[in-house]
C-alpha cells in the first residue's frame, strides 16, 4: 500500500492542539473523563476523514463543488424545515446517530462554491461575476440567518468574500465594497435580533449591565486576567470550576486556558494558530492552480476568523457571538468541518508536490 | 517554484496578507498581555470577590458560674435564618413555604425582603431550634442560609438579673455582669474563608483566618443558694408591706465576697420584654438612701477612737429633746444619762447628736470616708454609685448633728454592707467583690481592733428585748446590727408618712463571718420600722447562710425570741 499523503508539519500542530483541547476540555469539564472519550471520538472521526480527504486530487473537489453547494443548501431548507430547536435557535439536524449542523458545512462548502466560480474567469474579474459569486454567497447566508445563527452567517459570508478577494477584484471595488458595507451597518443594525444589539452594546461597556449581557465578558476577562503570566495551574482555575465562567467547554473555552496556563500559554497557543495560519497561506501561495490557490487562501481565511472572532469575543474586544475556538472548543461539527478543510489543504499542497516533481 | 497569489498585484497583496495575520494575532496577544500584566492585580481581585467570601463565625460566649460552679449563664447554639435577597426573589412563588414554616405572619416576608431586593443580607428569623432549622434546611430555597449563633440563657431568671445583667440579640453585653467583662466573655469572632461557587453554595472553607476564640468562663462570688434565699425573703417582705422598692446585700467578712445581692423590683433577663430601667437597675449599688441610724455605730466608733468618751462615757439625753441651730432633735421620749451602748439599743438620736457635736466636723468626714462612705466601692459593678457625703467644712452646725443619726448624707446599700464589714473585720479595710481575686496582701486598719470589737459588742444589744431589732435574732447565734428608719426625701424636705426601713448585721456576732444590710423603702402597710419590716428578713436570711455555710453556732438559744416587742423606735 501506497504510504498516505499527509502534511507532517500541518498534522503534527493539529495534533498539538487538539491536545491542548483535550486537556483544557478535561479541565472545564471539573474532571469529566466522558467529556474526554466523546471529544477523542470526534477527533478521531475528523482525522478520518481529513486523511481520506488529503488524498484525492484537488479536481475532485472542483467538479463536486456544484453539487456540494446544492446539497449544502438543501440541508439548509431541511433545518429550517425540520430541525431540531437547541438553545433557541433551529441549527441543528438529527441524523439518528448524531446531530449535525449543516451551516458548519457551508462554512466549507461556499468558498469551495466560490472558488471553483472564480477561478477561470479573467482579471481583473469583470463585475458581473462579482455579482454572480455574491449571489452564491447570499443564499446561504440568508438561510442561516434564518435559523438564526449571526455568528456561523458571518463566517460563512467571510469565506466567501475572502474567495472573492483572492480572486483579485480592484482596488477601487474593494474600497466601494468596504464602503457599502459600512454604509449597511444601520440597516443590519436595524434587523438584528434585540439580544443581538445588546451583545454590541456591552462590548463598549459591559459593566452596565453586569448580570445580563454583560456577564460573559466580564467572567471572562476577569477569567483570563486572574490567570496572570504563568496561569494557576492545569485544573486549577477557580472561574471555569466554580460556574462562574459560561459556556466554559465551548465557545469560551479560551478563558479557561488563560485562566489556567496564563499568558505563556496565550502567547504559545497564538504561536501555534500562527504556525498553522502561515503554514496554511504557504500551501496557498504555492499551489498548483488557481483553483488550489483560491480554496486554500478560504481555508487559511476561515481558521483565522475563527481564532480572530472566538479569542476576540472571549478577550472583550469583539462582540459575542456563537464561534468557537478552533480545534480546542468542545463540540463535533466545527471540529469536523475544519478537519475537512485541513484534509482539502493537503490535497492542495499533495497536488503541488507532484506538480512540482 | 514560487507563484504569486495574485498574478497582477500578488507580491503586494501577500505581503498585505501575511501582515494582516501577523497584526491580528500580535493583537490578540496584545490583549491578553493587557489582561493577564496590565490588569492582574485588579482582576485576580475581582476573581476573588466573586468566590472567596471571608464569614464570620460567632465565638462562644463564656459562661457564668457561681463560687461553687452552678451555672449562673450559659450560651447554646442556635441557628439563625438569614436571606440573600437578590437569590430569595428568584424563587418568589415559594415565599410562602418558608413563611408557613417560621409561623410568619403573610406580608412578613414582603415586608423584610421584598423591600430590599437589593441587600445582600437581610436576616429572616433568630434563633431557631435545631428542629425547625434543619426543616428550614430540607426547603433548599436559594438565598436561603443558616447561620450559627449563640443564645444566652440565664438559669436564675429574675434572682439574679441585676447582677448578671444581659446581652442583646447580638450577644453583646447590655447591662450587669454581661456589660462589665463583655470583653471577657465575649471571646474573639472566627474568620473563616470560604470558596463559593455562584449560587453562593458553601463550597469549602479554604483557610481559617482567625479560628473562634470561645469567651473566658467566669466564677462570681456569689453564692446561688444564698442569692435564691435572700431574693425569697427580700420579695416576700416588699410584697407584704406593700414597698416600692428594696435591696439585699450578703457579704463574706473578711474577703469581701459579694455573696448574695438582690433587688426588688426584678426582672427576668431571659425575656427581652419588661426590661424598664425601673425594674432592670441594680440598685444595691446604683441607688442611694439616707441610712438613718444605721449610721450610729460609726459615729460612736469614731468618738471611741478619737478617745473624746470611753464605752463606758455617760452622755446626758435629758430632757429628750436638744434643740441645734433652731432646730429640734427628738427622742421618743427622755433616755436620761446613758452610754454610748445604749444610744445605739434606744437608737437615741440626741445621744447621737451630742456625740457628734463634740467631735470636729474633719474628725467625722475621716472616719466615715475611711470607712468607703462617699466613694464606690470599686466592685466592678458597672454602674455604681459614690453615694453623697458633704465636705465638713461645708457643715452647718445643724449638718453635724443630724449627719450622726444619718440624714444630710446618702449611702448605697452595698456601702452600708461594706461599713458594717469592716467593724466585723475587728476595723481592717474589706473590699466588696463580685469575681473572685486575690486577696489585698495587707488590708488598711481602719478602726483600732479594740474600737471595733467594742461596738460590735455594743450592737449586739439591739438584737435583745430591750433593743430595736428583736426580730434580726437567729437562734443559737449572736447577731450584732443596727436599725434605721428615715424619712423619705422628697422634693423640698423630708416627707413625715415615707420611710426607708434599714438593718444592718453582722452573724456571729462573736467573730463575724457575714455583713448584711436590708433596706425596703416606702413600705405602706402599718410597719415601717426597720425593725418590723427589715429586721426580719435579716433572720430568715442569715440564719439559713450560717447553716448553709456551716458557720458554727455562738450563742445560746435565747429565750428572749418569745417576747415580740412592739413600737421600739428605730
Amino acid at each position: 500500500m501506497k504510504s498516505l499523503r499527509v502534511d507532517g508539519l500541518l498534522l503534527v500542530i493539529l495534533l498539538a492542539l487538539m491536545v491542548v483541547g483535550l486537556a483544557v476540555s478535561y479541565s472545564a469539564s471539573g474532571g469529566n473523563v466522558a467529556v474526554v472519550k466523546g471529544q477523542l471520538v470526534r477527533i478521531g472521526i475528523g482525522l478520518l476523514l481529513m486523511v481520506m480527504v488529503a488524498q484525492l486530487p484537488p479536481h475532485f473537489f472542483y467538479r463536486l463543488a456544484p453539487l456540494l453547494f446544492l446539497f449544502g443548501l438543501l440541508l439548509l431548507v431541511a433545518v429550517e424545515l425540520a430541525g431540531d430547536v437547541g438553545k433557541g435557535a433551529q441549527r441543528w439536524l438529527d441524523l439518528g446517530i448524531m446531530r449535525f449542523q449543516p451551516s458548519e458545512l457551508s462554512k466549507l462548502i461556499v468558498p469551495l462554491m466560490i472558488a471553483r466560480y472564480l477561478s477561470e474567469r479573467p482579471q481583473p474579474l469583470p463585475w458581473i461575476y462579482l455579482a454572480g459569486a455574491l449571489l452564491l454567497i447570499a443564499l446561504p447566508v440568508v438561510l442561516i440567518l434564518r435559523q438564526p445563527d449571526l455568528g456561523t452567517a458571518l463566517l460563512v459570508m467571510a469565506s466567501g468574500l475572502a474567495v472573492i478577494f483572492f480572486a483579485g477584484i480592484s482596488w477601487r471595488l474593494m474600497a466601494t465594497g468596504t464602503g457599502l458595507a459600512l454604509a449597511m451597518i444601520p440597516v443590519v443594525w436595524h434587523f438584528m435580533h434585540d439580544y443581538q444589539r445588546r451583545r454590541v452594546l456591552t462590548l463598549m461597556d459591559p459593566s452596565s449591565d453586569p448580570l445580563g449581557a454583560g456577564y460573559h465578558i466580564i467572567q471572562s476577562t476577569i477569567a483570563i486576567g486572574s490567570g496572570g503570566v504563568y496561569g494557576k495551574g492545569w485544573m486549577n482555575g477557580t472561574q471555569a470550576h466554580l460556574d462562574f465562567l459560561p459556556e466554559s467547554s465551548t465557545d469560551f473555552i479560551f478563558a479557561v486556558f488563560a485562566e489556567e496556563f496564563g499568558l505563556v500559554g496565550c502567547v504559545a497557543l497564538l504561536i501555534l494558530y500562527l504556525l498553522l495560519l502561515l503554514r496554511g497561506l504557504q500551501i496557498s501561495v504555492t499551489a498548483g492552480d488557481g483553483f488550489g490557490r483560491l480554496m486554500a487562501g478560504a481555508i487559511v481565511a476561515i481558521f483565522f476568523f475563527y481564532v480572530v472572532v472566538n479569542i476576540g469575543m472571549v478577550a472583550g474586544v469583539l462582540p459575542v457571538v456563537g464561534v468557537p475556538l478552533p480545534l480546542i472548543s468542545y463540540g463535533g461539527s466545527s471540529l469536523v468541518t475544519l478537519l475537512l478543510g485541513f484534509g482539502v489543504l493537503m490535497a492542495i499542497r499533495n497536488d503541488q508536490k507532484m506538480w512540482t516533481k | 517554484m514560487k507563484h504569486p497569489v495574485f498574478p497582477e498585484t500578488g507580491q503586494l497583496r501577500d505581503v498585505m496578507l501575511r501582515s494582516l495575520l501577523l497584526l491580528a494575532v500580535a493583537g490578540l496577544a496584545y490583549r491578553a498581555f493587557y489582561l493577564q500584566v496590565l490588569q492582574t492585580p485588579f482582576l485576580q481581585d475581582k476573581a476573588a470577590n466573586r468566590h472567596v467570601r471571608v464569614v464570620d463565625e460567632h465565638a462562644h460566649r463564656g459562661m457564668i458560674r457561681d463560687r461553687n460552679g452552678e451555672p449562673l449563664a450559659i450560651s447554646t447554639a442556635v441557628n439563625s435564618v438569614w436571606a440573600d435577597p437578590t437569590q430569595f426573589v428568584a424563587v418568589r412563588h415559594r415565599w410562602s413555604e418558608l413563611a408557613d414554616l417560621l409561623e410568619m405572619p403573610a406580608g412578613k416576608l414582603e415586608q423584610l425582603i421584598g423591600q430590599r431586593l437589593e441587600r445582600r443580607f437581610v436576616y429572616v428569623k433568630r434563633r431557631l431550634t435545631p428542629q425547625l432549622a434543619d426543616q428550614v434546611k430540607g426547603l433548599g430555597l436559594p438565598g436561603i442560609y443558616l447561620q450559627r449563633e449563640y443564645r444566652r440563657y440565664y438559669p436564675t431568671g429574675e434572682v439574679s438579673g441585676h447582677l448578671l445583667g444581659f446581652t442583646n440579640i447580638d450577644d453583646l453585653g447590655q447591662e450587669g455582669i454581661e456589660l462589665q467583662f463583655d470583653q471577657l466573655l465575649s471571646g474573639q469572632p472566627g474568620r473563616t474563608r470560604v470558596v463559593q461557587d455562584l449560587y453562593r453554595r458553601w463550597v469549602q472553607p479554604v483557610e481559617s483566618l482567625e479560628p473562634a476564640l470561645s469567651g473566658s468562663d467566669m466564677t462570681l462570688t456569689l453564692d446561688k443558694r444564698l442569692q435564691y434565699l435572700a431574693y425569697r425573703e427580700l420579695k416576700a417582705a416588699v410584697h407584704r408591706h406593700r414597698a416600692a422598692s428594696g435591696s439585699v446585700v450578703l457579704l463574706d467578712i473578711p474577703s469581701g465576697d459579694i455573696l448574695a445581692m438582690v433587688n426588688q423590683p426584678s426582672f427576668n433577663p431571659n425575656e427581652t420584654s419588661g426590661r424598664t430601667p425601673a425594674k432592670v437597675r441594680n440598685r444595691a449599688v446604683t441607688d442611694v438612701f439616707e441610712p438613718g441610724s444605721t449610721i450610729k455605730p460609726f459615729i460612736i466608733a469614731a468618738a471611741l477612737q478619737a478617745g473624746i468618751y470611753r464605752s463606758d462615757s455617760l452622755i446626758d439625753t435629758r430632757p429628750g429633746v436638744l434643740e441645734v441651730g433652731g432646730h429640734k432633735i427628738r427622742d421618743h421620749r427622755s433616755f436620761g444619762r446613758i452610754t454610748p451602748k445604749q444610744i445605739l439599743q434606744k437608737s437615741s438620736n440626741v445621744g447621737a447628736a451630742r456625740v457628734a457635736l463634740g467631735m470636729d466636723a474633719a474628725q467625722i468626714e475621716e472616719a466615715l470616708r475611711s470607712l468607703g462612705i462617699g466613694r464606690s466601692t470599686a466592685s466592678q459593678l458597672p454602674g455604681e454609685s459614690d453615694g453623697i457625703l458633704a465636705p465638713a467644712h461645708s457643715w452647718r452646725k445643724l449638718d453635724q448633728a443630724t449627719m450622726a443619726f444619718g440624714y444630710g448624707l446618702s449611702v448605697t446599700p452595698l456601702q452600708l454592707a461594706k461599713a458594717y464589714a469592716i467593724l466585723g473585720n475587728q476595723g481592717r479595710d474589706v473590699s466588696p467583690r463580685i469575681v473572685s481575686q486575690p486577696a489585698a496582701a495587707r488590708p488598711a486598719q481602719v478602726i483600732t481592733p479594740e474600737v471595733a470589737d467594742s461596738v460590735v459588742r455594743m450592737l449586739e444589744a439591739v438584737v435583745t428585748p430591750e433593743g430595736t431589732a428583736m426580730q434580726a435574732d437567729v437562734e443559737g447565734y449572736r447577731i450584732a446590727g443596727k436599725t434605721g428608719t428615715a424619712h423619705l426625701f422628697r422634693k423640698g424636705g423630708y416627707d413625715k408618712e415615707r420611710y426607708v426601713a434599714t438593718f444592718a448585721g453582722l452573724a456571729p456576732a462573736s467573730a463575724p463571718r457575714l455583713a448584711m444590710v436590708i433596706t425596703i423603702q416606702d413600705p405602706k402597710g402599718e410597719a415601717y420600722y426597720a425593725g418590723d419590716v427589715a429586721a426580719p428578713v435579716f433572720a430568715r436570711v442569715m440564719s439559713r447562710a450560717l447553716q448553709l455555710l456551716h458557720i458554727p453556732a455562738d450563742g445560746d438559744s435565747l429565750p428572749t425570741r418569745l417576747v415580740q416587742p412592739k413600737g421600739i423606735p428605730a
